[in-house]
C-alpha cells in the first residue's frame, strides 16, 4: 500500500498523458511533450553520469580523496574541489550522487557543500552557454559574486553539523 | 553532451584493459545507484512538465519584468527557486528579459536560484542530505542569490 501511494503520482501522470493522446486533449499533449524533452535531458546525461561514478568509486582510493580534499586539506582542497566541479556538466540533482561518493570517500564536509555550490553556479559548459546570450561582462562579474558566497556556505554549513552526526546517504527506493 | 559521451568511453575502454573485474563492479555499481534514484527522478520530472505548462514562459517573462528594486528581486528569486529550467531554455530566456528591459541585477537573482535553489528538486536532495540539511542548504543558498543582486546592481 505505501509502495502504491509512492508511485500513485507518477502511474497517474502517465495513465492522464495516455488519454491525452488518445483523446486529442491538447493540454495534456503539451504536458506530455513536456516531460519528454526534459526526460530526454536526463536518460541520455545521467546514465553517463553515474557510470563515471562506478568507476571513480572503484578506482579512486579513499587516502587519495582525504588526504586532498578531506578535513585537513585547507584551501588547496577547496581549490581542487570547485576545479572538479567547474569540468563537469548537467543539472544540479546530477550533482547529488557524485556528492554522497565523495562522502563515502572522505570528503570534508565544508567541501562537499562548496562543491554543490560550484557544481551549480560556475561549471564552464554552463558559462559558455550564459557568455554566449548574456555577455563575458556579466557572467564574469556573476562568477566572482558567486564564487566567496557558495564558499560561505560551505564554511557555514561545516559549523552547523560539526558534532551532528552528519552523513550523505545512498538514496534507498 | 558529446564530449562527455567520448570521455566516458575512453575511460571505459581504459579501467577495462587495465582491469576487467573491477570495471564491471563499478559500472553495475554507478546503473545500481541510477535504477534506484530513478523513481523520484520521474517523478519529480512529471512534476516539472506540470508546472512547465501551468507557467509558461511568456508569463515568467511579464512577472519578473513587474517590479523592480528588491519586490523584483523577490519575485526572480522566488520564481527561480520553484523552476527547474534547463540552461538550453533558460539563458534564452534571460536574454529575453534583458532585451525588455529587465534590469540585469534581476536577472543575475534569478538565473543563482535557478541554479542553487531547487523547491522542486527538494524530495531527491532529501533522499541523499536529510529533509533538514537540503532546507538549510537551499535557504542559504537563496539568500546568496539576493545578495548576487545586490552586488551586481553596484557593479553593472
Amino acid at each position: 500500500m505505501k509502495k502504491f501511494a509512492k508511485y500513485s503520482f507518477p502511474i497517474l501522470f502517465f495513465l492522464f498523458i495516455g488519454l491525452s493522446y488518445l483523446f486529442d486533449f491538447a493540454s495534456g499533449e503539451q504536458i506530455g511533450d513536456n516531460f519528454w524533452l526534459f526526460f530526454k535531458e536526463m536518460i541520455l546525461f545521467l546514465p553517463l553520469m553515474f557510470i563515471l561514478i562506478g568507476l571513480f568509486d572503484v578506482w579512486i582510493q579513499r587516502e587519495k580523496i582525504e588526504k586532498h580534499i578531506g578535513k585537513d586539506s585547507g584551501w588547496k582542497g577547496t581549490l581542487l574541489v570547485i576545479l572538479m566541479a567547474m569540468l563537469q556538466a548537467g543539472p544540479l540533482y546530477g550533482a547529488f550522487p557524485f556528492a554522497y561518493l565523495l562522502w563515502k570517500k572522505g570528503c570534508s564536509i565544508r567541501n562537499i557543500f562548496i562543491y554543490l555550490g560550484a557544481y551549480s553556479t560556475i561549471k564552464v559548459p554552463m558559462l559558455t552557454f550564459e557568455i554566449g546570450f548574456l555577455g563575458l561582462k556579466f557572467s564574469l562579474l556573476r562568477t566572482l559574486i558567486t564564487l566567496p558566497l557558495f564558499i560561505l556556505i560551505g564554511f557555514a554549513m561545516e559549523k552547523y553539523l560539526k558534532g551532528k552526526k552528519f552523513e550523505v546517504k545512498q538514496p534507498k527506493n | 553532451m558529446l564530449e562527455l559521451t567520448i570521455i566516458v568511453c575512453i575511460l571505459l575502454v581504459a579501467s577495462f584493459l587495465a582491469d576487467k573485474k573491477k570495471t564491471i563492479k563499478g559500472v553495475t555499481l554507478g546503473l545500481i545507484m541510477f535504477v534506484k534514484l530513478l523513481p523520484a527522478l520521474i517523478s519529480m520530472l512529471a512534476l516539472v512538465s506540470v508546472l512547465f505548462f501551468t507557467i509558461p514562459n511568456e508569463t515568467l517573462i511579464s512577472l519578473i519584468g513587474k517590479d523592480s528594486g528588491i519586490n523584483g528581486w523577490l519575485i526572480a528569486a522566488l520564481l527561480g527557486s520553484v523552476s527547474l529550467i534547463p540552461g538550453f531554455i533558460a539563458f534564452p530566456l534571460c536574454n529575453i528579459l534583458i532585451g525588455k528591459g529587465v534590469a540585469y541585477s534581476t536577472v543575475a537573482v534569478f538565473i543563482t536560484t535557478l541554479m542553487m535553489v531547487g523547491a522542486i528538486t527538494l524530495p531527491v536532495e532529501a533522499k541523499f542530505f536529510g529533509w533538514r540539511v537540503s532546507i538549510i542548504r537551499n535557504t542559504l543558498s537563496f539568500i546568496a542569490a539576493i545578495v548576487v543582486g545586490v552586488l551586481m546592481m553596484f557593479f553593472l
